[in-house]
């Protein structure tokens, strides 16, 4: 199947071919489009440039005798790469330079990222390379450019890598309104999708094919062999696990001790917050003053460019970082992952694993350092998980009307289109195969005029018909604009931090540490400290040129809750959770503090059966409590939250206000919120009801801030709202309207437009969870175990002691914690 | 957007006494007279002309509102302390419902425009009088505030915002600003951004203590400047 060069290739670096580079040759030869499903170390970007390579080769032979007849070599681009990061590009173009090298083949690599010069640009519209390697908002630039027939008309392959990553995502809906374009301009085209282990690979299947206007269509697949099984070490002390806090202090001894033993350690934590204390705790007990370092999405992009650089050149021996460090070039010395807090997902852990060792048959190291006792189960149970080789499902969403709105926009920036063409194409890409044509119709319309019922902006139209009846760009500027605003990663407004010294007044000079989300900034006061870029810093003010802060010397900081990188705990894995909590036959795999903590509260309440739901009431101070349990993740429990206290509150029961973790839900209230009958029974039945989604969902999403973040989210991708303006490019920050205003006045004059719509889909699956809060609704109905409780029961003490809450609106209340956590833990677990 | 009328607050400014409506609308019973500021009307279809269709709801919207607030006080004068207009032909683009509706505002008041910078030189079919600047009492309207402090200055222009911050959440609102000498009101236009009072461009007008008077849903709260982020 190898052409010679390459099997002397392979045999010159002592390789073999893997049976799966072979099966993905021979699906090229076939001129099938196929998944690659393989783990880390694989060699699979190899094995989806192989082909290419090969055609590559031939054609070049071809071509050399062709040139000698006399004719020149017309360059075309023959692959196209794409990756989330362009620093992965970057890397794979590098990779690719030794086999093209080594095997002396004229091939040209180039990549095409935000970085590369306006020159370069040019010629590669023009001369493409035969391999260019970009992102998916480059590729959607290219395509809205009126070169794109002539760039992409001879292109044989596409090669989506970390497929996973970007499918089932709004990157992933403006990557495959792009395939259905390449689609139309170059027919035939095959695809190779690479992808970590999935649990379920049919969705990206799909990704991969043109889907019919009837049925579906698969792509082939081929999953490569898996490699060895992880060595998954978990953290545990039998004197000590916290009961509430994300932070593992008391296990930082451990983790120093790991990074010891090991080469170079990835330490990955789920906040940007957690990410600083860590770094903190970490320096305090670094006695041998090993060179650790910090990454994270804050930090300013130099900082964070110094320590990749250190990284690479092995000159670092741990990292601490966040999700930015989950996916990216490989660093060969990386020899040991340690996860602090909780996986949130089993995918994820898989994911955070194979950042250590890139080699296949070695096992990968990492060592799972729990917070407090439920992330104990959550550990056990992600541990569990990935050694079984189950993984987290993904609720598939479908293609986002703001993406539409963009992808419309540009395709009218490359050439008139004809509406019914352009929804035929759109609909054959996975995400929007079930795209209504009122809906398609609306957002163009969206696009053309803003789509209002009053119509009012006819005469400023952005799209207008031509005379054969297609929609042409209206003025030659608005392609300008498409280019500066395309994209659909929306940050949320930051603010800079800058450092200043002592006893100037905020706003005077400052070196800049980095961003900050500006509604974090918005609820400091001044003489406020918090935890940033490895030091403590005070709070000064906010001018309009940033943040102003100055270091100081107090170790009592208060902690950030900076938001950066927070993941739901997965269904899949909350599943899991449930199941170990009420499986009382394995608890002994727990450390012993666990273990009681679970046979104390099965003596104090109940250990709920699976598939229930445990409501407890008890009252504490002078107030009731309802605590439950649904493990859904804090999103969702937020969002019950809020709608449970609007129920409590129509039920007169005075609710003072609610706190949400991962794992439970708890609620306040002036009057006690289970009845005497039936121990409650009907009555948790009534405030669990599902219809809580209508009305009350409706009219507190209008409230909701999150609710108004998603808005603004798909107002600046679907192009109501502008980021940029040529000439002037302002920050997100100096937008000359709010989002939230215009929000107010669309929902009050005309609730059912596009974008509102737009919205809604998108909470769903968003910020608010509410589609997985329903599932849980229905799951638990009638499967409801209340307790009333004379006190605190065990399983409520971590939520009792979450910091983080929402208050009622109306009932604000301040008195919420005073007690001391030892006193409630003893009340918990008194046995008499 | 809600309008409720309960619980206004009165203050005193320079010897007058205004009641500061939640709508962000300041009342003058002495002289039956309401005031609004930064109404901005057409902002959005300002934008579309340049291609960015914010809902072309505004001037409905703030329309509504002061047709609220005028049923409530039934003032003889309507005073708009300027910027009215978010542009100098944004009258011009009016839909007939919107002249409708101000034409009915304008019947049973007497309307004073004051020139703003948007709006330098309001259309004489809008009825009323036309003017830079209006005394009443012991009052002065005027849009711009004075860089020199004058008592009893009423102005608008800077679409003051202020927000506190508790329990590691802050709420941000328009708001009125007064020391008891001067002040400044809130944008009342749908669309009108804001500006903190911690700004120079506010601060520095007040040499002494002041307060910022934040809309809420149904009330109007004093909150002391010091308090106010």
């Amino acid at each position: 199947m190898l052409p010679p060069e390459f099997l002397q290739w392979f045999a010159s670096r002592g390789w073999q071919p893997r049976a799966h580079q072979l099966a993905l040759l021979d699906h090229a030869a076939r001129g099938e489009s196929v998944l690659l499903v393989a783990p880390t170390g694989g060699g699979k970007t190899l094995a989806g440039f192989l082909p290419t390579l090969i055609d590559l080769a031939g054609r070049h032979a071809f071509k050399l005798s062709a040139s000698r007849a006399g004719r020149s070599r017309k360059s075309s681009l023959h692959t196209l790469y794409i990756s989330p990061l362009k620093a992965l590009a970057v890397d794979v173009a590098r990779n690719l330079d030794a086999p093209i090298a080594e095997m002396n083949l004229a091939v040209m690599v180039e990549t095409r990222t935000g970085d590369t010069s306006a020159a370069r640009r040019q010629r590669q519209r023009h001369t493409p390379p035969d391999i260019l390697l970009t992102t998916p908002e480059q590729l959607g630039l290219l395509l809205a450019h009126p070169r794109a027939p002539q760039m992409f008309e001879n292109l044989k392959t596409v090669v989506l890598d970390e497929l996973h990553a970007l499918a089932n995502s709004k990157r992933g809906d403006l990557l495959a309104l792009g395939l259905a374009r390449l689609s139309t301009l170059a027919p035939g085209h095959r695809r190779v999708g690479l992808s970590a282990t999935v649990k379920d690979p049919a969705p990206l299947q799909r990704f991969l094919m043109p889907q019919p206007m009837e049925g579906e269509a698969l792509s082939a697949i081929v999953i490569a062999k898996g490699g060895a099984k992880p060595r998954i070490e978990i953290s545990a002390s039998d004197s000590y696990v916290p009961w509430a806090g994300h932070l593992a202090r008391h296990a930082m001894l451990d983790v120093m001790a790991a990074i010891h033993d090991a080469k170079t350690a990835l330490i990955f934590v789920n906040t940007r917050s957690q990410a600083e204390r860590t770094f903190q705790e970490l320096w305090a007990v670094n006695d041998s003053n090993l060179p650790i370092a910090l990454h994270h999405g804050s930090l300013a992009i130099e900082q964070r460019r110094k320590v990749e650089a250190a990284m690479a050149r092995g000159a670092l021996r741990a990292v601490v970082c966040t999700s930015t460090l989950d996916l990216g070039i490989d660093w060969g010395a990386v020899d040991k992952v340690i996860c602090i807090g909780a996986p949130k997902g089993a995918a994820r852990l898989v994911q955070r694993i194979g950042r250590a060792n890139h080699r296949l048959d070695e096992p990968s190291a990492a060592l799972l350092v729990p917070a407090n006792r439920f992330e104990v189960l959550e550990c056990h149970a992600a541990r569990d998980a990935v050694l079984a080789g189950e993984l987290d499902g993904e609720r598939q969403k479908a293609g986002g009307l703001d993406v539409l709105a963009q992808h419309v926009l540009g395709t009218a920036c490359a050439a008139p289109f004809d509406a019914t063409a352009l929804f035929m194409e759109v609909r054959s890409a996975s995400p929007y195969a079930h795209l209504t044509r009122e809906d398609f119709d609306a957002v163009v319309e969206f696009v053309a005029t803003g789509g209002y019922a009053l119509r009012r902006y006819d005469r400023y139209a952005r799209l207008r018909k031509n005379d054969q009846g297609r929609y042409r760009l209206a003025h030659p500027r608005l392609a300008q604009e498409y280019r500066l605003n395309a994209g659909v990663i929306v940050e949320d407004p930051m603010v800079e931090i800058r450092l200043q010294s002592k006893g100037r007044p905020a706003g005077a000079g400052g070196r800049k540490l980095g961003e900050l989300e500006e509604y974090f900034i918005e609820q400091l006061s001044p003489g406020d400290t918090f935890v940033f870029a490895g030091d403590v810093l005070r709070f000064e003010g906010l001018r309009e040129t940033g943040a102003f802060v100055t270091k100081t010397s107090d170790p009592n900081a208060q902690i950030p809750s900076y938001n950066g990188g927070k993941f739901p705990l997965s269904t899949f894995l909350a599943q899991r959770v449930r199941e170990m909590v009420s499986a009382p036959e394995g608890w002994h795999k727990l450390p012993e503090p666990v273990q009681e903590w679970l046979k104390i509260q099965e003596w104090r309440s109940v250990i709920p059966k699976p598939g229930q739901l445990l409501v407890e009431t008890f009252p504490r101070g002078n107030r009731h409590y309802l605590v439950c349990y649904p493990f859904e993740g804090r999103l969702a429990h937020q969002t019950l939250g809020m709608l449970l206290t609007r129920r409590l509150e129509r039920g007169r029961y005075h609710p003072l206000g609610f706190v949400a973790n991962e794992y439970a839900l708890a609620v306040w209230a002036a009057k006690d919120m289970s009845s005497e009958k039936d121990g409650g029974n009907a009555n948790m039945d009534a405030l669990f009801d599902e219809d809580m989604l209508g009305d009350d969902l409706d009219n507190w999403l209008a409230e909701s801030n999150l609710y108004k973040r998603t808005f603004r989210n798909c107002a600046i991708i679907a192009g109501l709202i502008q980021r940029r303006f040529p000439g002037k490019e302002k920050s997100s920050r100096q937008v000359t309207f709010s989002s939230d205003l215009i929000y107010d006045v669309l929902r009050e004059h005309e609730p059912d437009h596009v974008l509102l719509r737009a919205t809604y889909q998108d909470a769903g699956t968003g910020l608010l969870d509410i589609a997985r809060l329903g599932d849980m609704l229905a799951r638990v109905k009638k499967r409801i175990v209340t307790r009333r409780l004379d006190r605190v029961s065990p399983l409520a003490v971590p939520a009792l002691l979450e910091i983080s809450r929402e208050m009622v609106a109306g009932a604000v209340d301040e008195a919420i914690l005073h007690e001391n956590e030892d006193a409630l833990i003893r009340d918990a677990m008194r046995v008499e | 957007m809600r309008c409720v009328w309960n619980n206004d607050l009165l203050i005193d400014v320079n010897g007058e006494t205004l009641l500061l409506d939640a709508c962000g609308a300041a009342f003058s019973a002495a002289h039956s007279t309401l005031i609004f500021s930064d109404l901005h009307f057409e902002k959005g279809s300002s934008y579309a002309r340049g291609r960015q269709f914010l809902p072309p709801y505004d001037t409905t919207n703030t329309l509504l509102r002061m047709a609220r607030a005028v049923a409530r006080h039934n003032p003889a004068r309507i005073i708009a302390l300027g910027d009215s207009f978010h542009d100098r032909d944004a009258a011009d683009r009016l839909g007939p419902e919107e002249r409708g509706m101000l034409d009915a505002l304008a019947a049973g008041a007497q309307f004073v425009w004051i020139a703003g910078n948007h709006d330098p030189h309001p259309p004489a079919w809008l009825g009323g009088d036309i003017t830079e600047i209006f005394r009443m009492g012991g009052l002065t309207f005027r849009h711009e505030p004075l860089a020199a402090f004058e008592p009893g200055e009423v102005a608008g222009h800077l679409h003051p915002c202020a927000s506190v911050a508790k329990w590691g959440r802050s709420v941000r609102r328009r708001c009125f600003v007064s020391d008891g000498l001067r002040m400044i009101l809130p944008s009342f236009g749908a669309y009108t951004g804001g500006l903190d009072v911690g700004e120079a461009a506010i601060a520095s007008l007040f040499a002494g203590p002041f307060h910022a008077y934040m809309l809420g849903n149904s009330r109007v709260y004093a909150i002391p400047r010091r308090v106010a982020v």
